[in-house]
């Protein structure tokens, strides 16, 4: 597998789309609904970073800009899910479009835009935690209104799909960026953003459009994540653990890869369930935060031996099976 | 509507907080200076060094002042440790998988720290904890000014080491020209792992002086590590004086964005200046080295 293809990109979506009929349990289903939401997270923070190799530590701001706006269009103005979502997406995007106007215009690099962004998410996380307008402390709370017409299905399967069909839609827009002249300049941009600029790329309008669509698709995930809880509260929307899930997730998956975010989300989740569920049996309680000091290990010991990810290891395996047959 | 001494008594209280905050700010500006590197598990450390400063006090019984010379070591080999066996081999010498590996470190240690003693707030009893001074019109807190002082004595310290030792030599030649320093036999990975210790053995003074007057919990070390890159942005990346004076004024910024915005807004008054600072002068009003 030296990439993606759009053959690859059509197996893997037969495969997502089939799994809600395989796996049909609610256990299951929410799981794999959760997944789906921070596969699409982290899509978005690995066409910031992973192509344009921005690194964002503060991507909970997209994604609790698209949660509250999801969220707020219907409680506050009355709007249906079904316009909501467009719109909450675009006010999204617009949110990643003004920190990174700030945020490239002053030329922040490397750890300076890392640490910028979660400022950014941070200023956001306590006006939400202090305004009234978006629910305080308390948090916003979307009525419960069981109809398709609403978004909020009676089967679980549905919400499932459409979360699927987002993650699908987000791995063939990464493909299409990959292989666009615009993909290339990202690229160039991660690789050497000066020799870039010496070559004519314009590295501020193409940083520019990458966080654009990146907040976008993580603003899409705070979207289905509000229609999914019904619930949100500061913490949730804007918290740090979103921007960790977003960006471990590429990382254990492979960075700069379509398929990395996906692969990676399925594993950390899957590793973190599976931590929770033994550490319950062995210590007879739940322990809190385990899960996330294997995240934090996986973190570290992907950068230390698996640069590539989980995509790299299979990169890596492919060639010395065929040797072997 | 608020009388001026009401006013004065915020500045001078920020002041008080804001010397601490430049001593956990000095290891972080210190670490970066040299290893140019953000060391981003500096609010997980010291929320360590603080549930350690617990445990020595509620287990064995031994105040916080005195656990000082029992954890600055202890702090200063743990950071050693750190440096040269994990964030230096696991990062392959790249700036990006630094912040990486030290965000995968604060993962660790904050949730290591939870499931060890859960989510709740502590906080410990020791009998000077309310005793305050007088002075003027001003009441302050005892443990507080004793923190203000010892942290501007730590920071004259550690300027003397920078320029005395042989130890501190290396450590500025290594921070100017790291292949120069190699060449002439300074080992730049132990000179590294160094700063990396004295950066931690600083956050154990700081949470030794931060115990008698602070709650912790977890996830303390979040609020004070953006506290602590704002100052360190705003002082000058890498720089000590730097580091105090912006240490003494988010001290005061954020005491008085308390007073006027109360609890709940007021934290937002350093983000935005760090955002700020970031935006427009991200050399800080001193762009020196170490």
């Amino acid at each position: 597998m030296k990439g993606a293809s759009w053959l690859s990109i059509g197996v893997v979506a037969a495969m997502l789309v089939a799994l809600p009929l395989l796996l049909t349990s609610n256990v299951a289903l929410n799981f794999i609904t959760f997944a789906g939401i921070i596969t699409l997270a982290a899509q978005g923070w690995n066409i910031l970073a992973g192509y344009g190799g921005q690194f964002s530590f503060g991507h909970a701001a997209f994604f609790g800009t698209g949660a509250y706006a999801m969220a707020l269009l219907q409680v506050r103005l009355g709007l249906n899910p079904w316009l909501a979502l467009p719109i909450a997406i675009a006010i999204g995007g617009v949110v990643g479009f003004l920190i990174g106007a700030l945020s490239f215009r002053a030329r922040l690099r490397g750890s300076y835009f890392a640490l910028v962004t979660l400022a950014f998410a941070e200023v956001l996380r306590i006006l939400t935690n202090a305004l009234s307008f978006t629910g305080g402390a308390a948090g916003v709370l979307i009525p419960l209104r069981v109809g398709s017409d609403n978004m909020q299905f009676r089967d679980a399967r549905v919400l499932c799909w459409l979360v699927l069909a987002f993650v699908v839609g987000a791995l063939c827009l990464t493909y299409a960026i990959a292989r666009s002249r615009f993909g290339a300049y990202l690229v160039a941009v991660r690789e050497n953003e000066d020799a870039a600029r010496a070559l004519g790329v314009d590295t501020f309008l193409v940083k520019l459009k990458a966080i654009t669509v990146s907040a976008m698709l993580t603003a899409a995930a705070g979207c289905l994540y509000a229609q999914k809880s019904l619930y949100l509260d500061a913490g949730i929307g804007f918290g740090p653990w979103i921007s960790i899930d977003a960006l471990l997730a590429p990382i254990v998956g492979g960075i700069g890869t379509v398929f990395g975010p996906l692969v990676g989300a399925a594993a950390l989740l899957g590793l973190g369930e599976v931590t929770k569920t033994l550490i319950a049996s062995l210590t007879g309680g739940a322990a809190p935060g385990v899960d996330l000091i294997v995240f934090g290990a996986l973190l570290i010991l992907s950068v230390a031996f698996a640069p590539q990810g989980l995509m790299g290891l299979v990169r890596v395996l492919r060639p010395a099976s065929k040797g072997g047959a | 509507m608020l009388k001026p001494d009401i006013i004065i008594a915020a500045v001078a209280n920020g002041l008080l907080t804001g010397a601490v905050y430049a001593l956990i700010a000095l290891g972080l500006t210190l670490v970066y200076g040299v290893l140019h590197i953000i060391n981003f598990a500096h609010g997980a450390i010291l929320t360590a060094a603080m549930f350690a400063v617990f445990v020595c006090h509620q287990v064995f019984r031994i105040d916080p002042y005195l656990a000082v010379f029992v954890l600055t070591p202890l702090f200063f080999g743990l950071g050693y440790v750190l440096q040269r066996y994990v964030i230096d081999p696991a990062s392959h010498g790249n700036d990006s998988n630094i912040l990486l590996v030290t965000l995968g470190l604060s993962i660790v240690i904050e949730n290591a720290l939870l499931a060890t003693f859960r989510s709740d707030t502590r906080s410990i009893d020791v009998p000077y904890g309310f005793s305050v001074l007088e002075v003027g019109p001003l009441l302050l807190s005892v443990p507080k000014v004793i923190a203000f002082v010892t942290s501007f004595a730590v920071a004259v310290l550690l300027g003397l080491l920078l320029v005395k030792t042989d130890t501190g030599k290396a450590i500025r030649a290594v921070a100017k020209e790291k292949a120069g320093s190699a060449l002439v036999g300074i080992s730049v990975e132990h000179i590294y792992a160094v700063t990396f210790g004295i950066g931690a053995a600083c956050l154990a003074i700081a949470a030794c002086l931060l115990m008698p007057t602070y709650l912790v919990n977890p996830r303390s070390g979040d609020a004070f590590v953006l506290v602590a890159f704002t100052i360190v942005v705003l002082g000058g990346m890498g720089s000590i004086g730097g580091a105090l004076a912006g240490g003494l004024i988010i001290g005061i910024v954020e005491s008085l964005s308390g007073l006027f915005l109360g609890e709940s807004l007021g934290q937002i008054g350093i983000f935005l200046i760090f955002i700020l600072v970031l935006l427009v002068k991200p050399t800080g009003f001193s762009g020196a080295r170490v």
